[in-house]
């Protein structure tokens, strides 16, 4: 498990699904990522190294690092939105070279727009496809009722309570039937209660929809509550350090003995890259 | 309710103070006239349609001038704020520009376009083109990233994406820019109508002070006060209401 590289040779053993066959060709697949930037001061900086990762056909896959190790770059990489200084990225076998209709982004700050009800909000998308009024409506409210807001349909976002938002984001992303759903950091700025019931929720859409998910968080109990598998980035620059597979069976708690375990475990192993990045900060100190 | 018979109680007294001073003498009445004097004015003034022609005229000037400056203040803000280049060098310009009275332009219409309509329009337009250019610049440049961000990853590009995220999300600022635009514009017409036998609510204004008559003065005085008015309650405070309710901006009390 110490080396990703062998994880990812080997077959899947986690788990098994019926529709096993469809796994083995991955959905989305890195091939050795980099990514540098240039600080005002003219040095390079290496925010990501030689990535490599396959995400499986509705696999939930989190990304799991300390903060400035390039998670959040790793995920605008894969979802198009920023281009890698070395390496491949693949869709389906085809490479991505921008932001794509297949690969739909929840941001922290969800970016509902205040100016629609919370269907036209789910709508959007389909209306950028050009989808017809009626069929963009009638898929927007299977969606609505997914995440259980069938009722707000006609509601402004200002209207709406944290939790809601959430789950209007992830309706709205759902409604376009994306390849990949990203998610960076969706539920940090939500009170624990709200972020339980969107664990569940999330849980729930997901197993009832397959959808492809790669969730970034720093959350790592979090990680371990919704993931198929766990990985691990290293402090600046980020690498993959570890792979975690997790069978632990769902629907799961916070609560679980187990989860708690397997938790401590990745933990563990995170808490050896946030001591280097604490070292580091200390060095940058010490220097001025 | 209480809040209407508050505002008559109080505009109530402000007349009854009004007569009070008129009855003291301290000032002759062709300086300071009673306020029934200014109705009796008002009414003249509608009776032999000087002050019907005089509105209509000035809402045609008004219409044509602030009409040409929110079709071009728009196109120049939106164009000011999505090129670096002009933004760097008009942008700069405008901004400057604005800090001119609108009445800094008489001058120059004058010599330009001489005492014509032609003149009158041109100061109206000066004065509130760069109003609506300078909202809808900040508007669109405050847009925030979030929106222009979920907006493509939602499939949104090009035409699209302003036509159905960038717009409707500076459309606050638009309609802010558009109710500034409008009080520029009103002042400057007000005072561009003065300057020549130009028929509109500020030539009648003037023509008050040629005839040394204070009552058509102020019966002129509250007729513009009284449109200007209209126009912010029944237009704008309605949409900017609307926006409100939908964006839940704060209700301002």
């Amino acid at each position: 498990m110490s080396d990703p590289e062998d994880y990812f040779l080997a077959p899947p053993t986690t788990f098994e699904l019926p529709q096993f066959a469809e796994l083995r060709q991955p959905k989305l697949r890195v091939v050795g990522v980099s990514r540098e930037f240039a600080t005002p001061n003219g040095a390079i900086v290496a925010a990501l190294e030689h990535i490599s990762l396959d995400v499986r056909p509705g696999e939930f896959l989190c990304i799991v690092g300390p903060s400035g190790c390039g998670k959040s770059t790793l995920l605008s990489l894969m979802a198009g939105l920023d281009k890698p200084t070395a390496g491949e990225i693949f869709l389906d076998g085809q490479r991505v070279d921008g932001p794509g209709a297949g690969l739909s982004v929840i941001f922290q700050e969800l970016g509902l727009f205040p100016w629609l009800t919370v269907l036209q909000n789910v709508e959007f998308g389909l209306k950028m496809k050009g989808i017809e009024r009626a069929t963009r409506r009638r898929r927007a409210m299977e969606f609505l009722r997914l995440v259980h807001l069938s009722t707000f349909e006609s509601s402004y976002i200002h209207q709406l309570s944290g939790g809601m938002k959430q789950r209007v984001a992830l309706a709205r992303s759902l409604a376009t039937q994306p390849d990949v759903l990203f998610m960076d950091e969706p539920f940090a700025a939500l009170d624990a209660q709200t972020r339980d019931l969107m664990h569940e929720e999330l849980e729930r859409v997901w197993k009832e929809t397959r959808q492809t998910i790669v969730f970034v968080t720093h959350n790592v109990r979090e990680a371990v509550r919704l993931g198929d598998r766990i990985m691990l980035l290293t402090f600046r620059p980020g690498r993959v350090k570890s792979v975690f597979p997790i069978i632990l069976e769902r629907p799961r708690h916070l609560e679980d003995a187990d989860l708690a375990h397997t938790a401590r475990e990745v933990l563990a192993q995170l808490k050896e890259e946030i001591n280097k990045a604490v070292e580091e900060e200390y060095r940058h100190a010490a220097k001025d | 309710m209480r809040r209407r018979i508050e505002k008559l109680i109080v505009f109530f007294c402000l007349f009854a103070v009004w007569q009070i001073i008129y009855k003291l003498k301290i000032w002759p009445p062709y300086l300071f006239p009673s306020p029934f004097e200014v109705f009796e004015a008002l009414r003249a003034g509608f009776s032999d349609r000087t002050f019907l022609i005089g509105m209509g005229i000035s809402m045609r000037r008004i219409a044509i001038g602030y009409g040409f400056s929110i079709v071009f203040g728009l196109l120049l803000g939106l164009l000011i704020a999505m090129n670096d280049f002009l933004e760097n060098t008009i942008g700069s310009l405008v901004l400057s520009l604005q800090s001119l009275p609108s009445i800094c332009w008489l001058p120059l219409a004058v010599l330009w376009f001489g005492l014509s309509e032609n003149a009158i329009l041109f100061v109206v337009i000066m004065g509130s083109l760069l109003a609506v250019t300078i909202n809808t610049e900040s508007g669109v440049r405050n847009v925030p990233k979030i929106y222009m961000l979920a907006g493509r990853n939602l499939g949104a590009n090009g035409s699209r994406l302003f036509l159905h995220v960038l717009l409707p999300a500076s459309l606050p600022y638009l309609i802010s820019g558009l109710k500034q635009g409008w009080a520029f514009a009103w002042r400057s017409l007000i005072s561009g109508e003065m300057i020549f036998v130009s028929l509109g609510l500020g030539h009648l204004l003037m023509m008050g002070r040629d005839l040394n008559d204070m009552s058509q003065v102020l019966a002129v005085m509250g007729l513009i006060m009284f449109l200007g008015y209209v126009v912010d309650r029944v237009f704008f405070v309605n949409v900017e209401r609307h926006i409100r309710s939908r964006w839940g901006f704060a209700p301002t009390s």
